[in-house]
């Protein structure tokens, strides 16, 4: 039994499960948008779903180069999501044992305060260099980015699951 | 004999410490870029592994516009033409208009001895493929880059005025400030009585802001802006807007001057991009413009004295 009620155990994760993650996020983040203030950050999700998952894997240095990344691919001021980021991932890896504890939609609220915080960092930042600010829409997408906390769930963790022909013979 | 504890308990410098470090880290290159712009490099260097990425995202958006474009009825591009084609006859007759126009303001300028500029504007159009993913700024990215000769701080326009003005370029996109962004500025000029000053983006209101304008200035509601030309970066007599709303009050020693833009700037797909028509000379700039943004100029040079030109005649 895991931590968080009738979870079976997990195959060890393939580092190449998290990079594949890593670049679909990315792909989604550059996607051409109709209307940004809905659509979640899917790197920050996926960011901090593998930072809870495997903290010994993905911690700061991962969020930071990601960060990075989205800062060049965004064209916004650089540092601005890898100090966000950075940030994010030290408060997952934290928070790693805590979360996951809870049921899934605990883990979503958590994961809601988490995003909210990264988005926020981002803003104060961008603020402090001179930008307008641009209304409390912001919060609308880590909002989203945590309702979509579940689905994150199941799909990334489908690689490690056992199969379901279990053989009887070996005790797990 | 060593008591160590067993390689799987090591875990590094403790996250505090890692946080600190990377925090820093962010910070500095945030001031270095904000400030002196030196990050550059890096950005280049980190746009190799995010320019595929970004195509491969762009991709599916490129395909589905092609299949839409295969399904338009004939009508449909048969009503187009015609429009289009009334269109081109209008075009002409005020592009014949114009030239007899430019000739005599031509020869009038020759008999009162001013310079004569050189108007050598080449254009090359692109598309809008995407807004920026940045709530806090104005920016969309088009369709041509380095490999097209695009350069930093060229004009970008549509069929009815500015648009704005690129910012950054890439091997195949580009980066446009629209006008509306709250640190793009645009030197203008009243179409009416040739009264200067400098357009500033309203940000999310959509509107220019015309600031330093003396409280009596002759300016009313519905007064044509277009580009004055003294920046030697945006060609001369480009619409910019239309003034919507001016405030005076007797506190204050300057004018609120507000104003609608001319372009379809949040709407458009299809955009102009001119060369800029001049090289600029080098000038100081003061510090408060450095903060952010002066981007519009991005290659470091060419910082034209708004401040100055803003007190106006």
């Amino acid at each position: 039994m895991g931590p968080d009620g009738r979870q079976a155990i997990l195959r060890p994760v393939r580092l190449s499960t998290i990079a594949v993650s890593f670049a679909i996020a990315l792909l989604l983040n550059f996607l051409p948008w109709a209307n940004l203030a809905f659509v979640p950050d899917f790197v920050a999700l996926t960011l901090a779903f593998w930072c809870v998952r495997q903290p010994r894997i993905v911690g700061l240095g991962a969020g930071w180069m990601l960060g990075l990344l989205i800062d060049v691919g965004n064209g916004v001021l650089l540092g601005q999501h890898a100090l966000a980021y950075s940030l994010l991932a030290f408060c997952a890896v934290t928070l790693s044992r805590r979360i996951l504890w809870f049921p899934l939609w605990g883990q979503a609220l958590h994961i809601a305060a988490l995003l909210l915080l990264a988005q926020g960092v981002g803003a104060l930042v961008r603020l402090a260099a001179g930008a307008e600010f641009p209304g409390w829409a912001l919060a609308i997408g880590p909002l989203a980015g945590a309702a979509l906390w579940p689905l994150v769930s199941v799909v990334l963790l489908a690689p490690q699951r056992r199969p379901n022909e279990v053989d009887d013979t070996r005790p797990i | 004999m060593e008591h160590t504890p067993p390689p799987f308990f090591k875990r590094g410098p403790a996250p505090v410490l890692r946080l600190t470090f990377f925090a820093l880290l962010s910070l500095a290159l945030i001031v270095l870029d904000a400030r002196f712009r030196y990050a550059d490099g890096l950005r280049n260097a980190l746009a190799l592994v995010t320019q595929p990425l970004q195509m491969v995202a762009l991709a599916p958006a490129a395909a589905a516009g092609r299949i839409a474009t295969f399904f338009t009825s004939q009508s449909q591009l048969a009503d187009e033409n015609a429009a289009l084609r009334a269109k081109l006859l209008d075009a002409t007759l005020s592009a014949q208009r114009l030239e007899a126009d430019a000739a005599e303001g031509a020869r009038l300028k020759r008999l009162m001895g001013a310079a004569e500029r050189v108007k050598g504007v080449s254009a090359a159009p692109a598309e809008i493929v995407y807004n920026a993913r940045d709530p806090f700024a104005r920016r969309v990215f088009v369709d041509k880059g380095t490999r097209e000769g695009v350069v930093a701080g060229s004009p970008v326009m549509d069929e009815r005025g500015v648009v704005g003005q690129v910012t950054r370029v890439h091997t195949l996109l580009s980066e446009v400030t629209l006008l509306t962004d709250k640190n793009q500025a645009i030197p203008v000029q009243v179409a009416r009585n040739g009264l200067r000053a400098v357009a500033f983006g309203g940000g999310a209101s959509g509107q220019l802001e015309l600031r330093y304008l003396a409280a009596n200035a002759e300016i009313v509601n519905g007064d044509r802006l277009v580009t004055s030309g003294i920046d030697g970066i945006y060609p001369q007599g480009l619409a910019v807007g239309t003034v919507s709303r001016v405030e005076r009050d007797a506190t204050n020693t300057f004018a609120r001057v507000f104003c609608e833009p001319a372009a379809g700037i949040e709407r458009g797909r299809t955009v102009l991009l001119l060369t800029p028509s001049t090289s600029v000379a080098a000038a100081p700039i003061p510090d408060e413009w450095s903060a952010e943004k002066p981007r519009e100029k991005a290659s470091g040079k060419g910082k034209r004295p708004r401040a100055k030109e803003a007190r106006g005649p």
